[in-house]
């Protein structure tokens, strides 16, 4: 299935290539890949999405663990997160003179934004969780793109009273 | 005052208490070798590839438990090396090695004698660091002796660039380290071991299966309370041979695929394993899906990598091996006080085990004609009364070792187990002898595995590091050949070695005196010749070339599944046998 897995590591070189050689060395692909410092700027946020079997990504977070310069890892599948990517879409919009006006109607109905335009194409900026960017691209795609770069996700987990309140029936309140 | 890169790491290593640094100099590390030369405190040896100096740190290490130290130039210097590296990475040994670089303005041009020593390396090392800046050097030669050396130890590399050992800076010693992504558990969890010992109480055919771990810990002293304490009988794996007696009545040697058939047969028959800093490695399982079907598992190790890895565990207790059975003994000692009873419960068991082996116990035929390995191994250990170390090499003589070698103490056998490093012998019983001068340190090998490295001979010449060694010359790559009998037909597919060279004469080139047995009744007189020099000697055993070790489990078996002998078409001779046979008048020597 598919992980989530959020790594907290020191922000020096050569850490994103020990983090990436554990999958690697078991054969595992990195679905997508995103690399930030965080709040501490000593420190990065890695955000991986891989599929695997569960006993291998449980083997690789262990081993991510065992790393000298992570501190932290999780796994955002196993709770409740939130997840986004962005994506640049570049369109066509000259080979059928609708196309101009059929591009802005798609773009206000995912509320994606048009940020850069030539007499020829439309550039334009999703963000959401992969359904949605999936399904704008699919409704583009007629238009004829162009070009198309994603970020691959980012994630966080939700509030944690969240989690608690739903496995806890009985009412909080006295 | 600043001091220069190359006195910052003397200094270092000095703090760290290192006394001797395995090496070959090279342009980029000459500074360094030239601050080593011109003092007294960490001696220099410098050996004659750098292959050999990785393995001579790893038997140092392995033989003291302290870091073991190497010293290589760049580009070659350090590939040479990785084969230590990630021997030193599967087996667990503390081991710093530094590797010289080109100087940071060149890093990335393609420079002479210039690798990726950081990248090629990433994968077989606990950790490695590039030091761009010589004020990082005091610090980063203090976290790579800390994380060699503690949680489960590997070996760190440190690469340092030619500039940083010429740059100066202000030289003080960290007197600690502060990492915080590295924070070993020691401490195993209280509720868990617990519920370990209620198991062991409850347990009526429990097993102690003991790994290299419990060597590395130090924990013999809690392993043979535990074992008596409960009466649970204890077998080794490769890496844990020493780690209790082996002459102990709870002992039942090495377990796995050339390991003894009662602790095979109890693994299978088990109802509890207790699991000691072992690892579940495939040599020692077998076929996991039939792996001792009905035991529960306790697990300790300080590794959580290693917990439910091959092997599910029931109670995973991560945490030094040697603390936790601290813990474990104190609760076991006041949930039962009588050993007596204890005795009662598991003495069928006991005698189920005392059973196996008296029914298939490790056996050979010694015949006045040829000698047989087994023979030489187990004249050699009566000789010695079990009291040396032994360093092996890998193959059937390694496997054989295994089987007769009977230590009372841990770090007394010292040998390649994860990667299987032909080679690694000879140059791991020169570490080791150079951290012990005064003990017998004995290298058990093979002419196969002799010869990828012995140019060390002129290393223990020129030091005079007077190791024994004990070679058990069949002609061949004797555990390919007995596979190639086994499941290939007997067709000796490049397994044949020849009668090249003449290892007396080798030995004798290098001033190393050399004896050799080519019947039965010279071994005892060879071992005795060797045992009385004063030095490195050479004792070459002609053995006979078509022994197979057993007992085995084949490749994808189960423990109760193990083979005793040759099978019977064996018996009666391969046709590759014969033809030596009727081809040459005699065996191959």
């Amino acid at each position: 299935m598919e992980h989530i897995i959020s790594v907290l590591v020191e922000n020096k070189f050569g850490v994103l290539a020990r983090v990436a050689g554990l999958f690697s060395a078991r054969g595992y692909n990195i679905e997508s890949l995103s690399v930030a410092p965080t709040l501490d700027p000593t420190t990065s946020m890695i955000t991986i999405v891989t599929v695997g079997d569960d006993r291998i990504v449980e083997q690789i977070i262990k081993q991510l663990n065992k790393v000298v310069e992570v501190m932290k890892v999780t796994d955002l599948t196993e709770a409740d997160h939130l997840d986004r990517e962005t994506a640049l879409i570049k369109i066509n919009t000259n080979t059928k003179p609708e196309h101009r006006d059929e591009a802005v109607r798609i773009c206000d109905i995912f509320r994606a934004k048009i940020v850069d335009s030539s007499p020829t194409t439309y550039t334009l900026e999703i963000t959401g969780d992969t359904d949605k960017v999936e399904a704008l691209i699919n409704l583009l795609e007629p238009l004829g793109i162009k070009d198309l770069i994603r970020t691959g996700r980012i994630a966080i987990a939700r509030e944690a009273a969240k989690a608690v309140s739903r496995h806890n029936s009985q009412p909080a309140k006295a | 005052m600043k001091k220069t890169g190359a006195e910052i790491f003397v200094e270092s290593l000095k703090q760290e208490g290192v006394d001797v640094v395995f090496g070959i100099p090279g342009g980029v590390v000459l500074k360094i070798f030239d601050v080593l030369h011109q003092q007294k405190d960490v001696e220099v040896i410098l050996t004659r590839h750098e292959q050999g100096a990785a393995h001579m740190a790893e038997g140092y290490a392995k033989a003291t438990g302290k870091a073991g130290v190497c010293l290589v130039t760049s580009g070659p210097g350090m590939t040479n090396i990785v084969t230590g590296l990630a021997d030193a990475f599967m087996d667990s040994v503390p081991l710093v090695a530094f590797t010289g670089q080109v100087s940071t303005n060149l890093i990335g041009n393609d420079a002479f004698q210039e690798a990726d020593n950081v990248g090629i390396s990433r994968p077989c090392t606990k950790h490695n660091v590039l030091v761009k800046d010589v004020n990082d050097l005091a610090r980063t030669i203090k976290e790579a002796f800390y994380i060699a050396t503690t949680g489960r130890p590997g070996p760190v590399l440190v690469d340092i660039p030619k500039d940083v050992s010429t740059d100066k800076a202000d030289f003080k010693y960290p007197d600690k380290v502060n990492l915080r992504g590295y924070n070993p558990t020691y401490e195993g969890n209280k509720h868990q071991i617990k519920q370990a010992a209620e198991e062991i109480i409850k347990a009526r055919k429990p097993v102690i299966y003991v790994g290299g771990g419990a060597v590395f810990s130090d924990a013999s002293d809690e392993i043979l309370e535990l074992a008596e304490l409960t009466q649970i009988p204890v077998t080794m794996t490769l890496m844990g041979l020493g780690s209790f007696p082996g002459t102990h009545p709870l002992s039942m040697g090495m377990l796995g695929m050339h390991g003894s058939y009662w602790s095979n047969m109890a693994m299978h028959h088990a109802d509890l394993l207790i699991a000691v800093g072992a690892r579940f490695d495939d040599r020692v399982t077998g076929k996991l899906s039939d792996f001792s079907p009905a035991a529960r598992v306790v697990h300790i190790d300080i590794d959580p990598t290693s917990i439910t890895k091959n092997v599910h565990a029931h109670i995973p207790i991560v945490g030094d091996v040697r603390t936790v059975l601290k813990q474990l003994n104190v609760i076991l000692r006041s949930l039962d006080g009588n050993v007596n009873e204890r005795k009662q419960q598991v003495r069928p068991w006991l005698n189920q085990i005392e059973e196996w082996k008296r029914d298939h116990p490790f056996k050979y035929e010694q015949d006045d004609k040829a000698i047989k390995p087994q023979y030489v191994l187990e004249k050699l250990f009566e000789m010695t009364k079990n009291e040396g170390i032994v360093a092996t090499d890998v193959g059937q003589h390694q496997m054989w070792a295994a089987q007769y070698f009977k230590g009372k103490k841990p770090r007394t056998f010292i040998t390649s187990g994860g990667l299987g490093t032909m080679g690694f012998g000879f140059p791991a019983a020169l570490g080791a002898q150079r951290a012990y001068p005064d003990k017998l340190v004995m290298c058990i090998t093979s002419e196969g595995s002799f010869q990828m490295n012995l140019q060390e001979l002129a290393t223990a010449a020129i030091y005079k590091l007077p190791v024994k060694i004990i070679m058990l010359n069949n002609g061949f790559h004797g555990m390919v050949r007995q596979w190639q009998d086994l499941f290939y037909e007997g067709r000796y597919a490049s397994s044949d070695l020849g009668k090249i060279p003449d290892f007396i004469k080798l030995a004798d080139a290098y001033g190393i005196p050399g004896w050799r047995a080519d019947k039965p009744a010279d071994v005892e007189s060879v071992i005795k010749e060797g045992l009385k020099y004063k030095g490195p000697a050479l004792l070459d055993f002609q053995i006979y070339p078509f022994e197979n070790c057993y007992p085995m489990i084949p490749a994808g078996g189960a423990h109760h599944e193990m083979v005793l002998e040759d099978p019977p078409e064996l018996k009666s001779g391969t046709a590759k046998k014969k033809n030596v046979e009727e081809e040459e008048g005699e065996l191959p020597a």
